[in-house]
């Protein structure tokens, strides 16, 4: 497989070098070599608490701007996040927003949330099915995706083998441009997705397994943001009109996924660590009652996304305001005359995620990851152990791993050497 | 070669760091890399002893041994002790308090789980005096 296109990246010249990102860093990613922060690519899930961390801006999340939109592409469209909708206080119906981002160039727009409400019933079919392994885990978040693969390859078989709905919405809207449109060509036809994390920027590049996504650019919801506000509640006229119902705009923070599922024992969970420790807790068979699980990497659902701009609690309650005129659901498939546990296949992810790359593993050879183990808590024995990060790794075993590793040697713990000095001053006094 | 040996207090106070040995082992394990499924009923046969070790017997210590070809775990606590362990053996078998049940644990599946996912489970227990278990799960 290709290597991973990261978009989480770092600006060299504002990072200081400070370690305020090194502890936050769910999978121990980060190290601070000559004086600024290192992301280790095999290890990184794009999940962007780095970025939200920084307060010197120096994490930045890498992702397009309508510019780079390439003009052999007659047809742009725009695929909203449902979170995008929570960020503007003076926005008074989803319609002005949708109409907001055709004036900036888009020529159609297609709502993620619609989707969203496709995957919920695909959703409550599979969970109709004989023999899946239960709980059932979300498979909306990427980065809770890739968290997976990395640290709990036991689980894979628990995630949900449907498309995210980005993913749905981005072919649904180009499919349908093509049956509106005769005249357009497949090659003509671009969708753009308005994102609150890297994360998923990451998921347009890369696929998943071995599934390429069909988004062709993402853009963020903070730049859109810049953009938009300011525009809307001034009275203008619209035309517009969302297409979305409660189901699929629920999907925004956390909870929204399994509401819509109309399961008994399901549980929600967001924010990175809450979601490590139900991971730990589902792999431990702790769960077993549950039916399904969602987990949001960022605080608060996608609402808490690292390039969204409003506070998460602020936006879902916007959210909840537009909420209260709409219908629950808008957007159906129509399979009334299947099985109740049919799936439409274009639905399904192609491949299954499952491969297994232990990325934290210390050597292919057994006997000498052994070795390299022991050697290392000989080294952790040595070492303060008050986890100050100012050796640059984020706890003072990462370090001790580092050393092993031969990433750094002893002297760059700043405390052991103080006090070796300490110790020589003393002994030359004497 | 000799074992990599590794030693935790599990405290029997602390409900919340419960699992915390577990989770310790689990990272170990993938940075030596052994099979996933190695990993998983090492995490499992862990954690339901801990559990255990914490519920019934006030805590106590957890070792664990790890070859190139086996995951040596032993678990001992000078708790009360087991007086009948064919029957705590018993998938549904506990004698967990209402209170302990209402926290999620005592279905009274700890040992039946440990028995299921190890390749032998040793226990060696005397009322008033304490409970070593011993649990080897190999590659
Ligand atoms: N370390 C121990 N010391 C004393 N008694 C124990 C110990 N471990 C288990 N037991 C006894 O054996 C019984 C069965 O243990 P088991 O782990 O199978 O079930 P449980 O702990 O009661 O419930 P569950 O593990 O499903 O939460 C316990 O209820 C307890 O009486
Ligand atoms: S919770 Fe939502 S915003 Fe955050 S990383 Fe996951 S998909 Fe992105
Ligand atoms: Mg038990």
């Amino acid at each position: 497989m290709a290597e991973f296109q990261h978009s989480v990246s770092l600006d060299a010249q504002k990072c200081i070098g400070c370690t305020s990102c090194l502890r936050q860093c769910p999978t121990e990613a980060i190290r601070v070599r000559d004086g600024h922060a290192v992301i280790r690519s095999e290890l990184c899930i794009d999940c962007g608490r780095c970025v939200r961390v920084c307060q010197h801006k120096a994490k930045r999340a890498v992702f397009d701007s309508l510019s780079d939109i390439d003009p052999k592409y007659k047809w742009r469209i725009a695929l909203p996040a449902p979170a995008l909708y929570g960020q503007f206080d003076e926005l008074a119906d989803i319609g002005e927003l949708l109409q907001g981002l055709l004036e900036l160039g888009f020529d159609d727009v297609y709502e993620v949330a619609r989707s969203a409400e496709i995957i919920s019933e695909c959703t409550r079919r599979y969970m109709r099915k004989p023999n899946i392994l239960k709980p059932v885990i979300s498979s909306a978040c990427p980065a809770i995706v890739r968290l997976i693969r990395i640290r709990f390859p036991e689980l894979c078989d628990h995630v949900l083998p449907i498309l995210p709905p980005v993913e749905y919405a981005s072919r649904a809207a180009k499919a349908s441009a093509l049956q509106k449109y005769p005249t357009l060509m497949p090659e003509e036809i671009c969708t753009v997705f308005i994102s609150p994390c890297p994360a998923k920027t990451s998921y347009a590049k890369n696929g998943l397994s071995q599934t390429k996504s069909s988004i062709d650019y993402v853009i963020s919801i903070s730049d859109v943001y810049k953009q938009l506000s300011g525009k809307f509640g001034k009275g203008r006229e619209f035309t517009m009109r969302s297409k979305a119902g409660i189901a699929g705009v629920k999907w925004a923070s956390s909870g929204g996924e399994v509401e819509g599922l109309y399961l008994d024992r399901y549980l929600a969970a967001d924010d990175m660590d809450n979601a490590i420790q139900v991971l730990d807790a589902i792999e431990n068979g702790k769960l077993p009652a549950l039916e399904f699980v969602e987990l949001n990497a960022c605080p608060g659902g996608c609402v808490g996304g690292a390039a969204t701009v409003e506070n998460p609690y602020i936006a879902r309650s916007r959210l909840l305001s537009f909420r209260r005129g709409l219908p629950n659901y808008r957007n159906y498939l129509h399979l009334e005359d299947k099985e109740p546990d049919y799936i439409p296949p274009d639905a399904m992810v192609d491949n299954p995620i499952k491969d297994y790359v232990p990325p934290e593993r210390f050597s292919e050879d057994r006997f000498e990851a052994m070795r390299m183990m022991a050697q290392m808590d000989e080294i952790y024995e040595r070492l303060p152990q008050i986890d100050c990060g100012s050796c640059g790794a984020p706890t003072c075993r990462t370090f001790a791993e580092d050393v092993v590793k031969g990433e750094c040697r002893m002297e760059d713990c700043i405390v052991l050497l103080k006090r070796h000095l300490q110790a020589q001053k003393e002994g030359a006094e004497k | 070669m000799s074992a990599l040996h590794f030693h935790f207090e599990i405290d029997g106070m602390d409900f919340s760091s419960a699992g915390d040995a577990s989770v310790a082992v689990k990272k170990k394990l993938r940075q030596l890399g052994f099979p996933s499924d190695v990993i998983r009923r090492c995490s499992i046969a862990m954690y339901e002893g801990e559990i255990n070790m914490v519920i019934h017997a006030d805590g106590g210590t957890a070792d664990v041994m790890v070859y190139p070809d086996k995951v040596v775990m032993v678990l001992e606590d000078h708790g009360p002790g087991i007086p009948d362990v064919e029957l705590a053996m018993k998938e549904g078998y506990s004698t967990s308090t209402e209170q302990i049940r209402n926290m999620g644990f005592g279905a009274g599946m700890g040992l039946p789980n440990m028995k299921r996912y190890t390749d032998s489970l040793e226990i060696e227990t005397q009322v008033g005096v304490g409970t070593k278990l011993t649990m080897v799960v190999s590659v």
